[in-house]
């Protein structure tokens, strides 16, 4: 329903809105800007904020000092290797849960989602133990099973609000016309809940690519992401502000862009079901 | 073929007991209506003979086989959901043609099946048409669609009319019942209403607390109900009741009679026309081919009285009630019927 807020109201509401957006945004322009200086410009006091000698140099240096695209494969393999890992086992416990429930679903849950609420240092060495002894120490494979767990809990809670919005009528009549179990998943269930998947996988991707925990931990050089990247140019021999900027523009680029073209998607994963 | 019996059929949702014990035989071919006040397991007794829950215990045969523990899927049963259930993401074509390509039907036999299906159900135009388009009749039809092309061997109505308008109501009836009478296939129709209960069913039973209070025709069920409870459940306007000393004249606990079996004297009745009760018209309904009329009777209380056409009377008027002694009803203690 339309409602009548005068002209004033809204433009200051619109230039609150405006102000907050400029806040959250500003560290990450602050950044980009950062990565075209140079380190003794990137240092100034005060700062300069467009007016200063505009340089690709920060970009070169940092290619021709660690190689960025092995480093981008490897946050790629993590985050699309955890996340479909993750699908895999996930979408069928969501539908368990959704379609199935026993007195214990919402305490499984619950307990799904306390384990999100330890704070995963508490569990390096534990899991660093594990690692050396089987050898997984900075693979890709080990570092996937890290973020797979790490985010399951998360999957599977996001993939089940989607799936208790299905009216279980629809699955029935699939079983009523005579589907198995995984025919009526693949031809009924995800495809209704294909803006929930979708959401769900793109916020596992961007969780994996950006998770900087296990992957500084477990990895030296042969699966080190992005993460380990950008870390690399904060080293004990000096800050290089303009380097580390350059160096983080690059990684989080290719998540940024996915993100721009996918969000539309993602808010309305995010808010389905919210409004019928 | 589509024979379906029941036998010691029990359901539990955890202590709850929601049928009891249940025995029923279905003959192939049969309309067969569970009617029943909502809470009575009618549904939960359909969701059993689908499949769709499991049976707590006894045995569920179609055609002589026990299919008790078998999926959904392989009882060969067709259902027409309350929600229409449609799958949103495909045309109706492809809804209709879902469970044909779950059995692995060739391309060139859905096609034909499906322009089949929709010729009798006048889908042919609304083919490529998703289900969000359709209207409430038409997505109607199209699960009736998806129910028939798989030609089962009994069709299942879980109160497939109750999302409709009035209207509309009175024709999907017609044209279920029509449907029934070309194909002859068992359908088992689950419904609240008495009304298409009655028109629609060659068998109606009874359900209560997940009970089997009646099973039998509905001019049976209309004639002999076997206890109060059946009594006052089938037919509109409800029966009336009466207990105490006019109960007691007929060697009954309960009397009842219809609204339809009680004429109206506007004048003092003679000893010809045997006993008649004094009553004040309380409210009358006046709906042209019949008039409802909403009595207060001098010692018994209120009664209603269904006249036929346009009745002259008003709150307040005095009138005779004479109930048709032929088409009482009576019931001892238990509530169960006594032979007239």
């Amino acid at each position: 329903m339309a409602r009548n807020v005068p002209a004033a109201r809204k433009a200051t509401i619109a230039g609150l809105a405006w102000l907050v957006g400029f806040i959250i945004f500003f560290p990450v322009l602050w950044m980009f800007l950062t990565s075209f200086k140079t380190e003794l410009d990137a240092f100034a006091s005060p700062p300069s904020f467009l007016f200063f000698d505009w340089t690709l140099e920060n970009y070169s240096v940092v290619q021709e000092r660690s190689d960025y695209f092995k480093y981008a494969l490897n946050s790629i393999w993590l985050s699309v290797g955890s996340t479909a890992l993750g699908l895999l086992i996930a979408v069928p416990a969501a539908w368990a849960m959704a379609f199935s429930p026993t007195k214990r679903t919402r305490g499984t849950l619950l307990w799904m989602l306390s384990t999100k609420m330890m704070p995963p240092v508490g569990v390096l060495i534990p899991i660093y133990l594990i690692f050396r002894d089987l050898g997984l120490l900075d693979t890709r494979s080990g570092l996937i099973m890290v973020l797979f767990l790490m985010n399951l809990p998360i999957i599977v809670w996001m993939l089940y609000t989607y799936f208790k919005e299905i009216p279980v009528d629809i699955l029935e009549a699939a079983r009523m016309d005579g589907a198995t179990l995984a025919k009526e998943i693949v031809y009924v269930l995800a495809p209704m809940a294909v803006p929930g998947i979708a959401s769900t996988v793109l916020l596992n991707v961007i969780l994996c690519w950006n998770e900087a925990f296990w992957t500084l931990n477990l990895t030296t050089s042969d699966a080190a992401p992005l993460t380990a990247f950008i870390a690399s140019y904060s080293s004990p021999e000096g800050l290089f502000w303009a380097k580390l900027s350059a160096a983080s523009t690059m990684a989080i680029a290719p998540i940024i862009i996915l993100g721009w073209f996918s969000q539309k998607q993602l808010v309305r994963g995010l808010t389905f079901g919210a409004v019928k | 073929m589509g024979r379906i019996v029941l036998e010691k059929v029990t359901k539990s949702f955890g202590d709850v007991k929601v049928i009891p014990n249940i025995d029923l035989l279905v003959e192939d071919g049969e309309f067969v209506v569970f009617v029943g006040p909502s809470g009575c397991g009618k549904s939960t007794l359909l969701r059993l003979i689908a499949g769709l829950e499991d049976t707590s215990g006894g045995a569920i045969r179609i055609d002589g086989q026990d299919v008790a523990n078998e999926p959904p899927a392989k009882r060969g049963l067709s259902m027409v959901f309350q929600s229409y259930a449609l799958y949103p993401h495909m045309s109706v074509r492809n809804n209709v043609a879902f469970g044909l390509k779950m059995a692995g039907e060739t391309k060139e036999v859905i096609k034909q099946k499906v322009d089949h299906a929709a010729s009798i159900l006048n889908l042919t135009d609304y083919l490529d048409r998703r289900p969000g388009q359709l209207s409430g009749g038409q997505r109607q039809r199209v699960a009736i669609g998806r129910a028939i092309v798989r030609e089962p061997k009994a069709f299942l109505f879980d109160e497939p009319l109750s999302n409709l308008d009035a209207a509309l109501r009175v024709q999907m009836r017609l044209e279920i019942t029509q449907l029934h009478q070309s194909l002859k296939t068992t359908m088992i129709y689950v419904t609240h209403d008495q009304v298409e209960a009655m028109t629609m069913a060659d068998k109606i039973v009874v359900l209560n607390a997940g009970n089997i209070e009646q099973f039998g025709s509905p001019l049976d069920l209309y004639n002999k109900p076997a206890n109060l409870f059946v009594a006052g459940f089938i037919g509109s306007p409800k029966m009336n009741f009466v207990i105490g000393p006019e109960a007691e004249k007929q060697n009954a606990a309960t009397i009842g009679i219809r609204p339809e079996h009680v004429s109206i004297l506007t004048t003092e009745p003679t000893d010809a026309d045997g006993p008649a009760w004094p009553a004040s018209v309380g409210i009358a309904e006046h709906l042209g081919s019949d008039t409802f009329l909403y009595m207060t009777v001098d010692g018994i209380g209120s009664m209603t009285v269904r006249a036929s056409g346009e009745v002259a009377l008003k709150h307040g008027d005095r009138i005779w009630l004479v109930p048709d002694l032929t088409r009482l009803h009576r019931f001892d203690a238990d509530g169960l019927a006594l032979d007239r």
